[in-house]
């Protein structure tokens, strides 16, 4: 349930951000979820990149690599 | 503290640049220009008999109890009504004005019931005064004449009566619905000797337009009008100034007392947000605050199927402290947590998110402005540099342009209403920005330049269709951007793009693009051009995005850091600035400082002696997720009733029976109270020691009127669970609580008790930059140093309509209920609204065969409710609107967990439905008048 919550917003965010150069998006993602996020809510977040959960955005996908 | 009586000048204040010098009475004084000769006497001290005429209105000449005397002017003019002029010379006082005065009021006194002693006036009665002052011993003309002194009262208003054989045609009331509320509801009916004050057409009272602001109840001079506890209990003996406890324009009132009881709540003239000005709630309801359905004795309860078990407060706190501290035992610091409310004080917020920060040791903390303002927070802070409005409500009065969008002022803040209806009256243009044709668009003496009926959803792109008007037309304030805006060439680039064009955008906006064009042009050009939102704008799916988007406006038109400009949310609870401000934010400690600032939580570690997390904690909506999860086992709810109040109810619900314990600390057993374990009664803002913060950045005092009535102020049971938890948490004064905010609190340094009480109010920042408070923000720089101008491209809501659910339902208020209900249903306010009702468009429910007043099914994706319909053209075709004050009606069974991209705020303006008849009409067309309850859609 909260996987597809983190899911959903991330891919929120990601449009928001998508207007931007690629990697200056890739940055305003990262930097959104690591100023608003909780730490359990962003490890969902990895947990679902690492499962290849459906649906999540590809600029999400690359700024979840850079919150390792 | 005794009775509290405001001077009343007989007059308005002018303001001008020029001043003028005369003497009454031997006494000299200076004024501005444009005085009338009636307050250059009082300000003089001398005090001129009047009857017709108070400060709050202006002169109308119609009592003639004012004649004066002046040197060169032939007659004795109304003093009201005459303007000082230089050098005048003013007599009020000699034997031919005695006698002018003398003849007056024998003629209104021969007209009037002589029954003083009996009189709910009595005391407080300015014909009595006046017949005193003037030395009135006989009436020549006798009483066995015709007169009004038999007619019958209308006691149809639940809180004032109005008895006509009282009334001396001064037509204060009618003027004060005038000038003062704006509702123009009252009127003298007839002539001559038939004259009499009518609510409407000669309607009752409760079935005019009247608003029961209560403006003309104040304003009457006799007990005419008269508030219906005065009648029933008497004249009230003291006052205590305090803050209401409704919305977030936080007016301050007299509470007036006869022992410990609450007689009348009167605005207060001195009060910085209303200026003596009131609403039906603030007025009149406050009588939930000692409602037989209050509970006032702590409560426990093993499971949420036991029943509830009075307890002591010492065992309700040992309970709540035990649990809370074993979920964190079995699994972990962070699986509890905290809501704040708007609805508390600033002092009583603080010592939560202390207790969570320090006592629980994470930052799981928030506050129910995450599903209203919260946007706000975030889009300000981006563009300007801090999460607050930037003007002072007086601040409108200097608008040449009102923007409002997404707001309803006339019933969600209708004392600021009545302050903007006075400006547009006065000629100031108005823009209004919502699907729903609201009061504002055309009521008496005022119409919308331009009603943006756009599609809901569609706010970015209606605001940036706007700046793109005004770059692509030449209309930016160049001079302005350049000296005090950074981002701008990216900015400009990106708003000059034709798919922001209004052209563009008109396909899925539905605004016509030459009506924003002409709008987008009014509000560049005019001169002063303010913004006004509200809910509408957060709410949404782009809520913050939007925010920024209206900062980008005014910044690059140059409105912003003077009277007049400016954006300005419209906070719908009493203390939801307050509560923000507090640290109340998850990822945030008090004064909107991120918990990650190594320097700023080294401030509070020393002080609270303890170390404090540096990541962001759990919002509402993740709070609920992890609960579901099982990772969040423990909520701490302050006065909020996140069970009916929060999107899809059926996830909410799931989340709380998830949870190992929730406390809920509240006036009433409430919906969220039916999940929880511990119940601890709060108190009301009757019983409140601390401040409010209103929407204009205003921090007001809010002052006891009676004992807790549960025994315990809030803050103080917030210290009790912290000290049982082991952390050492106490304040012997909530005065205390705030030294400790301003030791803290950069914005907050130069406010204490001692400082309100000296002053009145202040607006933060007020530190020793500004030690007297700041009304505008902005002025010389931006609290972030340059303005950001920031792209805000539109992105379509995941919220789409379908064949399935073809219609959008937004959600709003109405003025004589506030939020969830708790209060307002529990007074006679109920009267104006006892259900919430379907407001459907005549098209929409043709098609689907609903009549006015058919209970219809209203179906999203989550869940169904049903609701009485009501055909109204408010609604554009394809838009369906309800209010969430009543828990039966379940809104919030249908809203989605849709939410703002960057602060989780829900979409609550957006919800795709289905609606249709809830019965099957039978063959006589009746359809069955049962509502079924609401259900959730199966599986979530």
């Amino acid at each position: 349930m909260a996987v597809a919550a983190q899911v959903r917003l991330v891919n929120d965010v990601a449009r928001h951000f998508r207007h931007l150069p690629h990697d200056e998006a890739v940055a305003g993602v990262v930097q959104h979820v690591r100023t608003f996020w909780e730490p359990r809510m962003r490890a969902q977040l990895l947990a679902a990149v690492d499962a290849g959960e459906d649906g999540l955005d590809p600029l999400a996908v690359e700024a979840a690599e850079a919150l390792r | 503290m005794s009775l509290l009586k405001e001077p009343d000048h007989g007059t308005p204040a002018r303001t001008s640049d020029t001043t003028v010098r005369v003497t009454v009475d031997g006494q000299a004084v200076e004024v501005p220009k444009g005085t009338s000769v009636m307050r250059a006497a009082s300000l003089a001290g001398v005090a001129v008999p009047k009857l017709c005429a108070t400060d709050s209105l202006e002169a109308f000449g119609s009592c003639r109890l004012c004649l004066v005397e002046i040197d060169g002017v032939k007659g004795t003019p109304a003093s009201c009504t005459t303007p000082c002029a230089d050098g005048m010379t003013v007599t009020t006082q000699n034997d031919r004005l005695a006698d002018l005065r003398r003849g007056v009021m024998e003629l209104y006194i021969s007209d009037h019931p002589l029954d003083c002693l009996t009189c709910a006036a009595n005391g407080d009665c300015e014909l009595q005064d006046m017949a005193g002052v003037v030395g009135l011993r006989d009436v020549r003309y006798g009483y066995a004449g015709e007169n009004h002194t038999h007619q019958e009262k209308d006691l149809s208003n639940p809180y004032f009566d109005f008895d006509p054989s009282k009334c001396i045609l001064c037509s204060r009331c009618v003027r004060a619905c005038d000038e003062v509320q704006g509702t123009f509801a009252l009127t003298i009916e007839g002539r001559g000797f038939d004259s009499k004050v009518s609510p409407g057409m000669g309607e009752k009272f409760f079935d005019s337009e009247c608003v029961s602001c209560g403006a003309c109840v104040q304003a009457c001079p006799t007990s005419t009008l008269q508030e219906r506890k005065v009648v029933e209990i008497g004249m009230p003996t003291r006052s205590v100034v305090t803050t209401c406890a409704y919305c977030g324009v936080g007016c301050s009132f007299k509470a007036e007392m006869r022992g410990g009881e609450v007689v009348r709540m009167v605005p207060f003239k001195d009060g910085g947000a209303n200026e003596g000005h009131s609403c039906v709630k603030g007025r009149f309801a406050w009588g939930y605050a000692t409602h037989s359905e209050r509970v006032l004795s702590p409560m426990v309860r093993e499971s949420i199927d036991d029943e509830w078990r009075e307890v002591s407060w010492d065992e309700a706190i040992a309970y709540t402290a035990e649990r809370l501290t074993a979920i964190q035992a079995a699994h972990g610091p962070g699986s509890i947590g905290g809501i704040t409310s708007s609805r508390c004080t600033n002092e009583e917020v603080y010592v939560v998110q202390k207790m969570v920060r320090a006592a629980f040791g994470n930052n799981n903390v928030d506050t129910c402005a995450r599903v209203c303002h919260s946007p706000t927070g975030y889009g300000l802070k981006q563009t300007f540099g801090t999460s607050a409005g930037t003007q002072n409500f007086a601040s409108v009065a200097k608008a040449d342009v009102i923007v409002v969008i997404g707001a309803n002022p006339t019933d969600g803040h209708p004392v600021f209403a009545s302050r903007m209806k006075r400006r547009l009256r006065q000629g100031a243009k108005l823009v209004v920005v919502d699907p729903r044709r609201i009061d504002l668009v055309r009521s008496p003496h005022i119409e919308a330049a331009h009603h943006l009926q756009l599609a809901p959803g569609t706010n970015v792109a209606v605001v940036n269709a706007m700046a793109h008007v005004v770059v692509t037309e030449g209309l930016m304030d160049d001079a302005f951007v350049a000296e005090r805006c950074e981002g701008t060439d990216e900015w400009v680039a990106f708003i000059s793009q034709p798919e922001n064009s209004p052209e563009a955008v008109e396909h899925v906006t539905g605004v016509p693009a030459s009506e924003l064009r002409a709008a987008a042009r009014l509000y560049a050009t005019a001169g002063n051009a303010a913004i006004y939102y509200g809910l509408g704008v957060t709410e949404h799916s782009q809520g913050s995005t939007m925010v920024m988007g209206m900062a980008n406006l005014a910044m690059a038109t140059g409105n912003i850091g003077r009277e007049g400009v400016g954006i300005n949310p419209l906070r719908g609870q009493n203390n939801v600035q307050g509560s923000c401000d507090m640290g109340s934010f998850p990822h945030e400690l008090p004064g909107y400082r991120h918990v990650s600032d190594d320097a700023v939580r080294s401030v509070f570690e020393t002080l609270w002696g303890r170390t404090l997390h540096s990541e962001p904690g759990l919002r509402i909506p993740n709070m609920f997720d992890a609960a579901i999860d099982g990772t969040f086992r423990g909520l701490y709810v302050q006065g909020e009733d996140i069970a009916q109040s929060d999107p899809n109810t059926t996830h909410v619900h799931k989340a709380l029976r998830s949870m190992d314990l929730v406390v809920v600390q509240d006036l009433f057993l409430n919906e969220t109270s039916k999940f929880a374990h511990v119940f601890l009664p709060g108190t009301s803002f009757l019983e409140k020691d601390g401040t409010f913060t209103n929407a204009e950045r205003r921090i007001n005092r809010v002052r006891p009127v009676m004992q807790p009535k549960n025994g315990k102020h809030e803050w103080q049971i917030v210290c009790d669970i912290a000290q049982a938890m082991g952390y050492p948490m106490a304040y012997d004064h909530p005065s205390q609580i705030m030294d400790e905010i301003a030791m803290t609190t950069p914005t907050f340094a130069g406010v204490s008790f001692a400082h309100l009480d000296e002053v009145g109010s202040l607006q933060w920042p007020c530190n020793s930059n500004a030690p007297q408070g700041t009304p505008t923000m902005h002025v010389d720089g931006f609290v972030r140093g340059k303005g950001h101008l920031i792209p805000t491209p539109y992105v379509p809501t995941n919220e789409r309509s379908t064949r399935k659910y073809p219609l959008i339902l937004t959600t709003g208020r109405i003025l004589s209920q506030y939020n969830v209900g708790a209060q307002t249903r529990r007074t006679s306010n109920s009267m104006w609204h006892a259900e919430d009702v379907l407001e459907v468009h005549a098209h929409d429910a043709e098609v689907r065969g609903i009549e006015d007043g058919d209970l219809v099914q209203v179906s999203s994706r989550v869940g169904a409710t049903t609701l009485r319909a009501v055909i109204s053209d408010r609604m554009p075709v394809g838009v369906v609107y309800t209010t969430f004050h009543h828990p039966v009606s379940g809104a919030n069974v249908v809203t989605t967990d849709q939410s703002d991209w960057a602060t989780n705020c829900p979409e609550y303006k957006v919800t795709a439905v289905q609606v249709g008849l809830a019965q099957a009409r039978t063959p006589a067309g009746v359809v069955a008048q049962d509502r079924p309850l609401p259900t959730p859609v199966a599986g979530d």
